[in-house]
């Protein structure tokens, strides 16, 4: 205890640089966002009004905050384009999720099954593409898609077709992207559920009659839901605010909402519209984040 | 009850990673392209590499992009281990789980918020964008990658090692460097070419946060990316892909050569 004791000075330290980082870099950055959301745009710079200074008196300081409206909210939330965008995303964001599901979970089952040494290495192979940049991944799918790509050319010089398909520029092609770029996301926690089962399980559904269907369905899936879970959120959460995927892979019909918070705050200049986005896109993420966080926090109990 | 791979369990296999690692293994294929079309075959050839060398503007966004992600991923190593001591070192403490959803949160969070919220932080604060903004941007991310790490190696860390140093009279320093630190240091460097990788890869963030002349290789390629296929962004993509391959090489390698008895 005396240990302890002469540690705890280190032992806040430890604690309170990375938590100060992260109120600083992360927490207190939102509430910024939405003050900025509460301004109207304005041509200056920065473009939006009132500007907070520290150097302003009392008086000043609460004329300005007195000037913060819910105008730019109203704005976003009355403009069927943005409720538009909302909606295509999280439609986008489901239905990919689930295809990545689809996708993931056959896979890693099958490595489940690999023989132990060989394990490892396929987790390693599995989420190596994940670390390869995202931007090279996206082109890889643009050279593919493409009516001049690599999937039409190849059909086309098997007879298969005789005009190229259009697959470029589409809502499927930011659904393959999706699946593509967050395949990992959802290969991982589903292996880890899957591998820590209890084989012997299965033997016993099978010698009480059980078919290997009914044994899957009854047995393996319901084990792998916190798995299933925690894939669905790491997919899903990031997809709905996904802008780089339907920005190159889209056309320039496909509405997402991390597009939108994109070209109002690059291409428009409209600081406080793109902020009051963000919020939105936020107050939508926020049941999916606190059930990934109650997971999260309970699983990394000590 | 077969365990074990059946044919099912081996084509699924091979078309898992076939579809992960076949478009990856194509941009590097067509990089060594002699046509400009990108999706035509003309022959093999090495002038793009050639012509990237002499492309002044991406030479200039890769050592930018670098410098970066060394600056980044130390910044994440350190404040990742820090984060992960106090998550599973410190019992319970007052905000724990408000601490602990500020480390998991910046993983799922959507790149877009992050990325304006500190654009907006920044210049609330006067503070000019440019090299340390995006530093400063990318280890937020990458301390919550660090943390996750380290973590998973604390937990599976026999702590009677300590224990027994501390009883043969070593001090909590020594106990830390000569027991504590050489067992979690494969963890660190993972954690450190994890942080680095992701901070050399990121194109939101850094778009938020860069300023003039320090625009990253990410941002260099979307540019060229929207306006089409081009050869040399395959053959930039080839490298990038084996310099991040090589690093996470590196850093399997070495988490699993120095803990062969790690196993939970």
């Amino acid at each position: 205890m005396s240990v302890r004791l002469r540690l705890s000075a280190l032992r806040r330290w430890v604690l309170a640089v990375p938590a100060l980082w992260l109120v600083i870099f992360f927490l207190a950055p939102f509430l910024w966002v939405l003050k900025i959301a509460l301004s109207k745009p304005a041509v200056a710079q920065p473009p939006y009004e009132p500007v907070l200074l520290l150097a302003d008196s009392w008086a000043v300081m609460i004329e300005k905050i007195a000037a913060l409206s819910f105008d730019t909210f109203e704005i976003v939330m009355t403009d069927d384009l943005y409720f538009a965008a909302y909606l295509s995303s999280l439609r986008l964001a489901a239905i990919a999720t689930w295809l990545t599901l689809l996708v993931a979970f056959p896979l890693a089952y099958a490595m489940t099954r690999a023989p132990k040494k060989w394990r490892a290495a396929l987790v390693m192979l599995a989420i190596a593409p994940f670390w390869t940049s995202f931007l090279i991944r996206i082109y890889a799918w643009i050279m593919l898609l493409k009516d001049e790509g690599l999937i039409n050319k190849a059909l086309l010089s098997l007879g298969l077709i005789h005009a190229p398909l259009s697959m470029f520029a589409t809502e499927s092609a930011v659904l393959v992207g999706i699946v593509y770029s967050y395949l990992p996301f959802m290969i991982l926690p589903l292996y880890n559920a899957l591998e820590r089962q209890d084989p012997a399980l299965l033997e016993a559904a099978s010698d009480l009659g059980a078919t290997p269907f009914s044994a899957f369905w009854r047995i393996t899936v319901p084990l792998a839901r916190p798995g299933i879970l925690a894939g669905l959120l790491l997919v899903f959460i990031p997809a709905v605010g996904e802008f780089v995927i339907p920005d190159l892979l889209g056309g320039s019909d496909t509405l997402m909402i991390g597009r939108s918070l994109w070209s109002e705050f690059f291409d428009n200049r409209d600081w406080p519209t793109a902020s009051a986005v963000a919020i939105l896109l936020l107050a939508l993420l926020i049941v999916p984040l606190m059930v990934y966080e109650r997971q999260q926090v309970r699983e990394a109990k000590p | 009850m077969k365990r074990g791979l059946t044919p099912f369990h081996l084509s699924i296999l091979a078309l898992g990673f076939g579809f992960l690692y076949v478009p990856i293994a194509l941009v590097v294929f067509y990089s060594f392209n002699a046509s400009r079309l990108v999706t035509v075959w003309g022959g093999f050839s090495t002038q793009w590499y050639v012509s990237l060398f002499a492309n002044e503007a991406l030479l200039q966004a890769a050592s930018v992009s670098l410098r970066v992600a060394v600056a980044a991923g130390a910044l994440s190593t350190v404040l990742g281990t820090c984060a992960a001591f106090a998550l599973q070192r410190f019992g319970r403490f007052p905000a724990r789980s408000l601490f602990a959803g500020l480390v998991y949160a910046p993983l799922v969070m959507p790149e877009v918020i992050i990325g304006l919220s500190l654009l907006l932080l920044f210049v609330g604060l006067g503070i000019d964008r440019g090299f340390w903004t995006i530093v400063a941007g990318h280890a937020t991310l990458g301390l919550c990658f660090v943390a996750v790490v380290v973590q998973a190696r604390l937990s599976g860390f026999d702590r009677s090692l300590e224990e027994a140093a501390q009883d043969l009279g070593a001090s909590p320093a020594r106990v830390f460097r000569s027991i504590t630190l050489p067992l979690i240091l494969p963890a660190m460097l993972a954690g450190f070419l994890l942080a680095f990788t992701l901070s050399l890869d990121d194109f939101v963030i850094a778009s938020f946060t860069s300023g003039p002349g320090s625009t990253t290789l990410p941002m260099r390629i979307y540019s060229q990316v929207r306006l089409g296929l081009t050869p040399e962004i395959n053959a930039v993509s080839t490298l990038l892909i084996g310099f991040v391959g090589c690093a996470l090489l590196v850093a399997s390698t070495v988490n699993r050569l120095k803990a062969p008895s790690q196993a939970r």
